[in-house]
């Protein structure tokens, strides 16, 4: 491990060490418990968790590498893809589902020409699939970041998302 | 200021039920829980504020959620000596007008009228029967009918959801005079804990996070083993169509605290820890907030009240994964390691998170707790059936016209909560079933409907009581679509670990995708009620022992619909794209081109006034034509 402070990572991505560090102790206390949290606060700051960073955290914490990646791969919210500048959470949950969210999932796939989980060559946008925001009565629901679209049509979503950048 | 005893509490609760009941101000309560939130009451809370930031006889409040999710944004008015006033669908336009209206009182203008939803009849919950009803000298308004009248509240008890709606989440005051903290600061100084656990056992609470396991024993049993056990609260919310726990934890998260403080008591453990789903930010915050709202009370810590007790807890969250709801699994979780769930050959409360005694409960069955205590559990058990005690939330969602957040006696049948309070389907469409219980769940139908809810019961249809998600689905819904659907998240949830659920599930998907694709043969069913059966019988963890339910509950009251996708290769209900096709009823078609408007590949053709074509080449079957057509011309062959 570099002791610099920043360090390129394919070229896109610098990593604040020091940042991750103090944030690892400070935050968390240097726990093995938090690491579920610590990889969320990592996927916070850089939109996905850049794989320096897994590296960091598994030395950091003396847990192996291996069980960092299992971790990081075996629950769905954690991205090891960057990902657009706006995240698209189409809700699959039952309610959404019998209410027509697959249209609405297709439509936004054609209409952007990406797969679930894909994100847009000028990225733009990425879009995942969630299991059920819990906002079932608003069915179907898109979420865009932290704003819920709720009742959405499919002649609506592209006033939607033109909405952002 | 730390608090020692419900003496310094009641000091606090007098002046706070003033100021929720009968306020010196106008109180303008907005329901801010995310689903209000996603329906505009964020703007209608900030165009509140800003418009009366000068006027101070106007206090705009944030409150959590009623539960009637359809009418969002619901806002409360009141103030001392008139009727307190519930609308409906305030977005940021109205609420201007609405609040002077209710000033003026004056609703004869049509667009305040609109937006009234009911008076309130009594605000007091169930535990807050001590105090005369502050609505009792307040002349009701002719012509607006009450609240508890209106279909979706009639009926409804509500216990574990007491206070949502009524208080501010973020106001540990507020819960103070909501009867906050009594049960347990009473329990702390006068009760063993034994009887702690005896009230519990006697009231007959089971869990609610669907398991349905007797609180009482599990706390008994936990109880009994030595070690530096643990109270986990499992706030993992993952049944896709259920949103209690966040109602709770978004609306009265302090009953969720409160109700772990005396599982600590009961049980003797100084940890606490919350799992919550990271899909739920808002919950995550206010959880924040209460735990330092009352450690700064001196309610959590070390020697609380003056006592030798402490306890703590500690909030983390999930990262997206299903499995993690089984009680195993999330105990890994919190341990930072992958949620895969262990054989239980020794039970999680003699050896479970760090592998020593654990308790975990839901965040409805704590909930519960405060109010058991405080009432006592003669008055708990007299609510429900025989074998299942007490109230159930449950979320009313799909195709159903009421859709919302309901409490219900148990015992009550099905189609009361669907037909009652939930007033049935909206529009002309007919009743096909209703989906209890999650992917671990069945689909019931129409026959079944008196079912009453019921542990037991519902497990005799083939279903499970779970966590409280109820979808209702129409006509529209292709039940082969819907155990397509949810073997389809299970495939994707099941940890892998074991052979029968990571292969089980699988193969049965293929077959599943093969006759929605209209690829179905014969046998195809058996075969889906054979692997059904090895997977219930050799899974390791409820994940997969449960995953065939929507499978064999759907072959065994909708076997005609397979049969149809099989042999005739017809999906009735316009789901299956490859098995049905739009065509357009010449008859009925007023030739009104909103469908012709709408269609994104100009595949339908006509003059206005006359009956339009659909060139079947070009559509794409992506149903806008068939939601936009108000005259049924559209029809499914």
């Amino acid at each position: 491990m570099s002791n610099a402070n920043t360090q390129p990572t394919g070229g896109e991505e610098e990593i604040d060490y020091l940042e991750l560090d103090q944030m690892i102790e400070k935050e968390f206390n240097n726990d093995k418990e938090n690491l579920i949290m610590i990889l969320q606060a990592i996927q916070r700051r850089y939109n996905y968790i850049p794989r320096p960073a897994l590296s960091y955290v598994s030395e950091k914490l003396s847990i192996p590498y291996s069980r960092i990646y299992e971790v990081s791969t075996f629950y769905s919210t954690f991205s090891l893809e960057p990902r657009g500048r706006n995240i698209i959470s189409i809700c699959t949950g039952t309610a959404c589902h019998v209410r027509g969210a697959d249209r609405i999932k297709e439509h936004i796939e054609t209409s952007l020409n990406i797969r679930d989980g894909g994100t847009t060559e000028d990225k733009r946008y990425t879009l995942e699939s969630v299991r059920c925001i819990g906002c079932c009565s608003l069915g179907p629901v898109v979420k865009i970041n932290e704003d819920m679209h709720g009742r959405i049509a499919t002649d609506e979503i592209k006033n939607v998302l033109n909405q952002y950048e | 200021m730390n608090i020692q005893s419900v003496k310094d509490l009641e000091l606090i609760k007098k002046e706070y039920r003033l100021k929720l009941n009968l306020p010196d101000t106008v109180k303008v309560n907005i329901g801010m829980a995310s689903c209000g939130i996603a329906a505009g009451a964020r703007e209608t809370f900030n165009t509140a504020t800003e418009t009366f930031a000068d006027n101070d006889s106007i206090d705009i409040c944030q409150t959590g959620c009623i539960g009637y999710c359809e009418a969002e944004p619901l806002v409360e008015i009141l103030a001392k000596g008139k009727p307190r006033m519930m609308f409906k669908k305030v977005t940021s336009d109205k609420i201007v007008d609405i609040i002077h209206g209710y000033m003026a009182n004056d609703f004869s203008d049509k667009k305040i009228k609109k937006h009234i939803l009911g008076q309130i009849r009594d605000p007091r919950s169930l535990l807050e029967q001590d105090m005369a009803n502050p609505q009792e000298q307040v002349d009701p308004i002719e012509g607006i009918p009450f609240l508890e009248d209106i279909p979706f509240f009639k009926g409804q008890v509500k216990i574990a959801l007491r206070n949502c709606g009524y208080m501010d989440p973020d106001s540990i005051e507020e819960y103070f005079g909501k009867q906050g903290y009594i049960a347990f600061l009473d329990a702390l100084h006068n009760a063993k804990p034994q009887e702690i656990i005896t009230a519990v056992k006697e009231s007959g609470l089971r869990g609610r996070g669907g398991g349905g396991f007797p609180t009482g024993i599990k706390w008994a049993t936990c109880a009994k083993h030595d070690g530096q056990r643990s109270i986990i609260c499992n706030a993992d919310e993952g049944d896709p169509g259920a949103y209690m726990d966040r109602s709770i934890l978004e609306g009265d998260p302090h009953s969720v605290i409160e109700g772990m403080l005396i599982a600590g008591l009961a049980i003797g453990s100084s940890l606490g820890f919350i799992y919550v789903r990271n899909e739920y930010p808002l919950a995550v915050k206010r959880l924040v907030t209460a735990i330092k709202q009352a450690t700064a009370y001196g309610l959590l810590g070390d020697n609380i009240a003056g006592t030798k007790f402490c306890f703590k807890i500690k909030i983390s969250t999930g990262a997206g994964a299903f499995v993690c709801g089984e009680s195993t699994a999330l105990m890994a979780s919190l341990e930072g390691k992958v949620g895969r769930p262990k054989a239980k050959y020794v039970h999680t409360v003699e050896k479970g998170f760090r592998d020593q005694p654990t308790n975990l409960n839901n965040v409805e069955t704590y909930a519960n707790v405060p109010a058991i205590i405080l009432k006592g559990a003669p008055w708990y058990a007299s609510f429900g059936t025989d074998n299942s005690k007490g109230t159930k939330a449950f979320s009313l969602v799909g195709k159903v016209r009421n859709t919302g957040l309901l409490e219900v006696p148990m015992g009550i049948p099905l189609k009361d909560i669907v037909f009652s309070l939930g007033e049935g389907l909206p529009g002309k469409k007919k009743f096909k079933a209703v989906q209890t219980g999650g992917p671990s769940g069945g689909c019931i139908p129409e026959a079944l409907m008196d079912t009453p809810v019921d542990y037991q019961q519902l497990a005799s249809v083939g279903s499970i009581m779970g966590s409280g998600g109820m979808i209702v689905m129409d006509e529209n819904t292709c039940m082969v679509d819907v155990a397509r659907y949810f073997l389809d998240f299970l495939k994707d949830e099941s940890c892998g670990q074991c052979n029968p659920c990571r292969e089980g599930i699988k193969q049965s998907l293929d077959i599943l995708t093969a006759i929605c694709e209209g690829e179905g043969k014969e046998g195809d069913i058996e075969l889906l009620e054979e692997l059904g059966v090895m997977i219930q019988r050799f899974s390791l963890c409820g994940l997969g022992t449960a995953a065939p339910n929507p499978v064999l509950t759907t072959i065994k009251y909708f076997r005609e619909e397979y049969e149809s996708h099989i042999r005739d290769k017809k999906c009735k209900a316009g789901v299956c794209k490859n098995l049905f096709m739009y065509e357009i009823d010449e008859d009925a078609c007023t030739g009104c081109t909103s469908c012709a408007k709408k269609c994104p590949q100009n595949a339908i053709t006509g003059t206005k006034k006359e009956p339009h074509v659909l060139d079947q080449d070009k559509c794409i079957k992506c149903g806008i034509c068939y939601d936009a057509c108000k005259f049924d011309a559209i029809v499914i062959k």
